[in-house]
């Protein structure tokens, strides 16, 4: 796993889409379920993910089935960028 | 005077194979439902609800996601002469078990003769029932089919007079679940009258929406008005569109799309969240009007639609705006279909200090506003100041209305259907002004938080604020303030607590976050952690909601 990916992704959720810079998401923690990421921040981390990584996250993959936690997620970007 | 099963019928009977609905989904083909189909669909749901021994004039909630069951089921209610409410979906985040307490809430006050909703759904439903509700059967749509045995005439539906109730229509929350707004057919078809010829509605229109149809702007404007009007619909899911905002102008383009509604939030949605390559190949000129409804109206939103979109086709005299509360059914003025949209450039600081519209133009303080439009022909709009004596031009004050499209009341509760109005006239709690007939709309009398299109009553959300540990109980207020980058307002919640360190004060505020996003589906901003005293109080000793929100706003200005 690599950790600095789900660092930098922690970094962003918490400032950019929580407004709370100072905050640390641990790797386990329910993003979508627990209503943390609501819906309408769903696009702006696909849009994220992808200037970033260069891996796309399809519209219909935006739910917590597919990924709820930095850890999926941060998986789900390593198989893709291989 | 016709009902809605009357006109169900015509369409059946006169244009079987025009398409209706194009239902979009996505992850399979669009569905296309003809006059015909929508009309068998919606008898199978009407003899369903016969053999479940549902009456004319019962309530009958649906629970049920986007698709062809939604429409049959809402449609064949009406045919049988039940009166259809439509609740929204469980989503993810929201706990099952507030859903329930709504749910429950929803049966207490409408006592509903049947709930129609999906396989998958079926066991949270049987869980809100309690032994001696009034609910006598629960109808899962899949079981339902087409039916064959069509005879026009025969259904309850087709002997409705124009007064009985039509529909419900719910806000959420815990406060907007106590007023169903209850429609009856002729308030319904004034409206479809009136608000048609207000935007030049004809037949080779095609109306596109991505609106929830638990809301009237999706329900009536996305919903009701195209299919009963034999203008063709596009239909796409709210779920899908929030994930990917680009479908709708790709239906735009694809169905030559002339109309949509939608609510302010979403133009600085599309402008920001949509990638360029997935506008390739679009087309956008064939969209006559895109009307901003539901929420305040920003200047700053229409342009950078209209900057995005432009290089698609996209036209400025396009923009269009509509002042529309369910209360009346939808629409009470409309703006943009004759001649571009009016702005008004006000003095903003007289605006706030004198309550009064001066026109300035050279002022750096200037605020943009931009008109509603005019009433719809059946509807009349006064100005009212706090005696409730009408306003001259430019003075602000509440809105209020009177039409022959009003509610008939809210359902089952007298009391507040009492309260609503005075004289005849409905009292919106919406601030605003007139020039030449056009309205304006400043801001509200109640302290009502809209987001995205969406009420939210800042009571429910202190409420539940007030229920984390650590919070000093009744010391909470909720309100909105609105942000420029998304176009509509984020909820700002201050909580006044003892947190014993840095760390104490995050947990208190992330547990206020959490309570509040699963129990009401509302996400908040900004959640602040103050020491007891921050909070002013009213000399009754109540929190002043717009005295903190000023204090805050000032507070955050310092920073």
């Amino acid at each position: 796993m690599d950790d600095t990916i789900i660092d930098k992704l922690s970094h962003y959720i918490a400032s950019q889409i929580l407004k709370q810079p100072n905050r640390q998401l641990s790797s386990t923690e329910p993003l979508i379920s627990s209503g943390l990421i609501d819906s309408f921040s769903l696009v702006d981390l696909a849009l994220y993910v992808e200037d970033t990584y260069g891996v796309r996250i399809d519209d219909t993959e935006l739910n917590a089935d597919t990924f709820d936690t930095l850890e999926r997620l941060a998986i789900i970007i390593q198989d893709r960028s291989e | 005077m016709i009902t809605i099963p009357e006109i169900l019928i015509d369409s059946y009977q006169d244009v079987p194979d025009q398409i209706a609905i194009h239902l979009l989904y996505q992850d399979k083909p669009p569905r296309a439902v003809s006059y015909h189909q929508l009309f068998l669909g919606s008898v199978g749901f009407a003899q369903a609800l016969k053999e479940a021994n549902i009456q004319p004039g019962e309530v009958v909630i649906l629970i049920l996601d986007h698709g062809e069951d939604l429409v049959y089921a809402f449609f064949g209610s009406i045919l049988h002469g039940a009166i259809p409410s439509i609740m929204p979906f469980l989503t993810e985040k929201l706990s099952p078990e507030k859903y329930r307490q709504s749910l429950q809430a929803l049966i207490e006050i409408t006592s509903p003769g049947a709930i129609v909703t999906d396989q998958d759904f079926i066991n949270d439903v049987e869980l809100a029932i309690n032994v001696s509700s009034s609910i006598k059967s629960v109808l899962i749509a899949s079981n339902i089919t087409l039916s064959n045995d069509v005879v026009p005439d025969h259904y309850h539906g087709s002997r409705s007079s124009p007064e009985n109730i039509a529909l419900l229509q719910h806000s959420s929350g815990t406060t907007g679940l106590q007023k169903g707004v209850a429609l009856s057919h002729r308030a319904i078809i004034n409206q479809l009258d009136n608000y048609s010829s207000a935007i030049k509605l004809r037949a080779d229109d095609v109306i596109v929406s991505w609106l929830p149809l638990y809301h009237d702007m999706g329900l009536i404007a996305g919903f009701v008005l195209p299919v009963l009007s034999r203008v063709p619909l596009v239909l796409l899911s709210p779920f899908d569109w929030v994930r990917a905002p680009h479908k709708l102008l790709r239906a735009i383009s694809e169905y030559k799309g002339t109309l949509s509604w939608l609510p302010n939030f979403a133009y600085n949605f599309c402008a920001q969240k949509i990638r360029e390559r997935d506008l390739a190949d679009i087309d956008l000129s064939s969209w006559r009007a895109v009307i901003n409804c539901s929420e305040p109206i920003h200047w700053s939103s229409h342009k950078m639609f209209l900057e995005r979109f432009s290089a698609y086709g996209f036209r400025k005299d396009a923009l269009a705006s509509s002042y529309a509360m369910a209360e009346n059914v939808f629409a009470v003025t409309q703006g943009g279909i004759d001649s571009a949209l009016t702005i008004d450039i006000i003095d903003g600081d007289a605006l706030r200090s004198e309550q009064i519209a001066t026109p300035s133009k050279k002022n750096p303080k200037a605020v943009k506003m931009i008109s509603s439009g005019r009433c719809l022909t059946n509807t009349q709009l006064r100005i009212l100041d706090d005696q409730g004596e009408p306003l001259p031009e430019r003075k602000i004050g509440e809105v209020a209305i009177k039409s022959d499209c009003m509610l008939t009341g809210y359902y089952n509760r007298p009391d507040l259907t009492q309260k609503a109005f005075n004289d005849g006239w409905y009292l919106t709690g919406d601030l605003g002004y007139l020039v030449n007939d056009e309205l304006f709309i400043t801001g509200r009398k109640k302290d009502l938080i809209i987001v995205g299109g969406k009420n939210i009553y800042p009571q429910d959300v202190e409420r539940l604020a007030g229920e984390v540990d650590g919070v000093h109980p009744g010391r909470v207020v909720a309100f909105g303030i609105f942000n420029q980058r998304t176009g509509t307002e984020d909820v700002v919640v201050i909580a006044e607590s003892n947190p014993k360190s840095v760390e104490d004060r995050y947990n208190i505020a992330d547990e206020i976050r959490s309570v509040v996003t699963k129990n009401s589906d509302i996400a908040l901003r900004n959640v602040n952690v103050v020491e007891r005293g921050w909070l002013l109080k009213t000399s009754s000793g109540k929190i002043a909601r717009l005295a903190n929100k000023y204090k805050y706003m000032e507070e955050m200005q310092n920073v």
